[in-house]
């Protein structure tokens, strides 16, 4: 959705010296779902990094209203809210901002609920890749081979494809975004707050912490990772898939950066074999494939 | 004038219809014009849910139902509707309020009201799907008040009071009604259902602490410095305590306007010159009273008194009815195994045991007990005393028909005479 970035609000809603880390990809990300949504903007946040990224009562480090919940019933308690928020009258935008556990883990059943029932609010998954919170342990979308502190050895198992099993729910509107593109992730929040229904907005979120790399690296690392195709920016509205730029060309894999560039960077992949390294790989191809087959079947490639 | 003035203090009624306990709580709901119900199917609960659905659909009830995928979920949506600003409700059973169990806290400690049914019942496993109160005397520690219906009146009676009492700014804190499940929920029984008016006039629009919504930037539940969090675990307790007294006030007002006076925390039957007492929750109290009369054409002067409330818990009212008593005996449908009945425990710490006590365990798991259980029960503690003088019996199992004392296990030793120790021993070795 096109927007005017001179028309987004000036208004600061994330105060500086809130107590996320140095370099936090949740920071700069609610940011931009500020600048997107404004006043409208009325966030779920369950069990998770953000809980203390508000910092400690009574000063608080966001200026948008925030109602906090136990991990599993952010999208539960969503739908209430934005259901009670209706009955009143009101046009707020419900946002659920939760992590990769609080969605993909513990977090699912309640997801898939709101989501079959096709309850009003948008549901953002700010994915770093573990259980950043309680100091970096493995969850269902860490890639294969990442070290956490529950898999030293890496991770044996593979990230789980969630935005397409949301997707296959058949909800109007399944976007990916990085914080390293916010022109893209802004179009999509706009686009996603016009439409009425379920939507839901997968972000990918480098982890300085969790991921062992530079605090003044995370939009490159998020950046590579795109440009690399281990992310890949697409949206899914009312069942037509479609790539987004600069995820776009990318379909053409000698366009890609080498996946080593992204690789490299990062501590928790230091220990990877060439094994570990052509299974990642063989991941990501397999998630193209699929991406690259959708398209085709759609006539669109 | 005169008519006017006369017409304001008539007792208004409403319409008797025969109805299960369930619906009783779905008309409740109705009238109480809760906009949000979510729920999740758990027998013996369910038809409250059917019957909200119903006559949602029927036009008869301007809510939305939100038809989620778990306890857990049904709570948290009802909770998040009851943020949002409007009236909401909940209901569950046995397994689905074990599900629900940390929404309970976070409910609470958020100070926001909501009311919830609990229709009691054993929690497995093995499966079983009748009455017991292991379930609802769970939620005893969680912030929520509770009350206990003994028939299917005062489910209703209690739902709509719920909603006044939690919503009262003394309080807000979130409220359980419960009733016996297939007891009372699957049960007919004539019920008053009063006039919409009636119960406009009763409960007033919906307040609340605060909401969340765009246009105040409220953030709640975040993280909090440990000592603010004990003040406001203090403040809970005050609240709680203060609820008290709008108990008081809300029953005495729904009683002036119904002819049912709700304005006590218990309810005493005969026990004022009563030597002996029943003390218990839920409806086998009414057996009990039944019971209470029997014995006294035996000549046995007992009395009943049913624990309306058990949060907040009727403290000054047991003291005054139980202290002097020459036993009270209290009838527990579930244990703490290995110590004694949940009931049994809170009676016996507020009498300071200078009575002597019984604790009756039976009725778990749905098995019958009527009131000639309760008379032969009765009989059997009386025997007891008039042999032994004064006892301390935690945990006498009563099951079809026989006595089973427990061993001894965790007694106040110091307050028990040696002399019940090794009655109870002797029991035990007989038994075994």
């Amino acid at each position: 959705m096109a927007f005017n970035i001179k028309a987004l609000p000036k208004k600061n809603y994330i105060m500086p010296g809130n107590a996320a880390c140095p370099g936090c990809p949740e920071n700069i990300g609610l940011k931009f779902v500020s600048m997107a949504l404004g006043e409208k903007a009325t966030l779920v946040v369950p069990a998770g990094c953000t809980s203390v990224i508000q910092g400690l009562w009574p000063r608080q480090g966001t200026s948008m209203p925030v109602l906090n919940i136990v991990f599993a019933a952010a999208a539960s308690a969503a739908s209430g809210l934005s259901r009670a928020l209706r009955i009143r009258g009101k046009d707020d935008i419900v946002v659920v901002w939760a992590g990769d556990g609080g969605t993909a883990d513990i977090g699912l059943q309640a997801l898939s609920g709101a989501a079959e029932r096709g309850e009003d609010f948008i549901y953002i998954c700010v994915d770093n890749e573990a259980y950043m919170n309680t100091g970096i342990q493995r969850s269902s979308l860490t890639p294969h081979g990442a070290w956490t502190t529950t898999t030293h050895r890496g991770n044996p198992g593979r990230k789980k494809p969630l935005p397409q099993i949301v997707a296959a729910h058949r909800v109007p509107y399944v976007a990916t975004a990085s914080i390293g593109y916010p022109w893209d992730f802004i179009s999509k929040l706009k686009k996603a707050a016009s439409i009425k229904g379920f939507k839901y907005i997968h972000l990918h979120a480098p982890c300085p912490v969790g991921w062992r790399f530079d605090p003044g690296l995370t939009v490159k690392i998020a950046q590579l990772a795109v440009e690399t195709g281990a992310w890949i920016l697409y949206e899914h509205e009312n069942g037509k898939l479609k790539l987004n730029p600069p995820s776009n060309k990318l379909v053409d894999p000698s366009k890609r950066k080498p996946l080593e560039e992204y690789i490299k960077l990062q501590g928790r992949f230091r220990h990877l074999t060439d094994r570990d390294l052509e299974e990642l790989k063989k991941e990501i191809e397999e998630n193209w494939r699929e991406i690259t087959a959708i398209l085709r079947a759609q006539g669109d490639l | 004038m005169a008519l006017e003035a006369e017409e304001k203090t008539r007792v208004r009624r409403g319409t008797i219809v025969p109805m299960r306990g369930n619906e009783a709580v779905a008309y409740a709901v109705k009238l109480s014009r809760a906009r949000v119900v979510a729920a999740y199917p758990i027998t013996p609960q369910t038809i409250i849910v059917e019957k909200i659905d119903e006559l949602i659909s029927k036009g008869e009830m301007d809510a939305e139902m939100i038809h989620v995928e778990s306890e857990h979920s049904a709570l948290a949506a009802t909770y998040g509707a009851a943020v949002g600003g409007v009236r909401a409700f909940t209901a569950t059973s046995s397994h689905g309020l074990m599900y629900m169990y940390e929404v309970l806290w976070w409910v609470a400690g958020s100070r926001v009201p909501v009311v919830m049914a609990v229709v009691t019942r054993a929690i497995g496993a093995p499966w079983n799907i009748h009455v017991e109160h292991s379930d609802i005397l769970s939620t005893r520690d969680t912030g929520w008040l509770v009350a206990m219906a003994e028939n299917n009146q005062e489910a209703l009676d209690l739902t709509v009071m719920m909603f006044r009492v939690t919503e009262d700014p003394r309080v807000y804190l979130p409220g359980i009604v419960g009733l016996d499940g297939f007891i009372l929920s699957h049960t007919v029984e004539p019920v008053e259902v009063p006039d919409q008016e009636l119960v406009d006039e009763f409960l007033p629009p919906r307040r609340q602490p605060y909401t969340i919504e765009s246009g105040a930037p409220i953030a709640m539940g975040n993280i909090i410095p440990d000592e603010a969090f004990e003040e406001h675990r203090m403040d809970m307790h005050e609240s709680m305590r203060e609820a008290r007294r709008v108990i008081e006030e809300a029953g005495r007002e729904y009683g002036k306007l119904t002819g049912r006076d709700y304005s006590g925390l218990v309810e005493c039957y005969k026990c004022s010159d009563a030597d002996y007492l029943f003390v218990g929750i839920g409806s086998w109290m009414g057996d009990a009273k039944i019971a209470v009369d029997a014995l006294r054409e035996k000549g046995l002067r007992f009395g009943a008194l049913r624990l309306r409330w058990i949060r907040p818990f009727p403290w000054d009212e047991l003291r005054e009815y139980g202290l002097e008593k020459k036993a009270v005996i209290v009838l527990d449908r579930s244990i703490s195994f290995g110590y004694a009945g949940p009931v049994f425990l809170e009676v016996s710490s507020a009498l300071e045991a200078k009575p002597s006590m019984v604790g009756v365990l039976a009725g778990v798991g749905g098995v019958d007990v009527n009131y000639e259980d309760i008379v032969k029960i009765a009989e059997h503690v009386v025997s007891l005393v008039e042999e032994k003088g004064r006892v301390y019996v935690p945990a006498l199992w009563y099951h079809l028909g026989e006595f089973y004392p427990m061993k001894p296990g965790p007694l106040p030793t110091r307050k028990t005479p040696r002399h019940v120790n090794k009655l109870l021993e002797e029991l035990w070795s007989k038994k075994s």
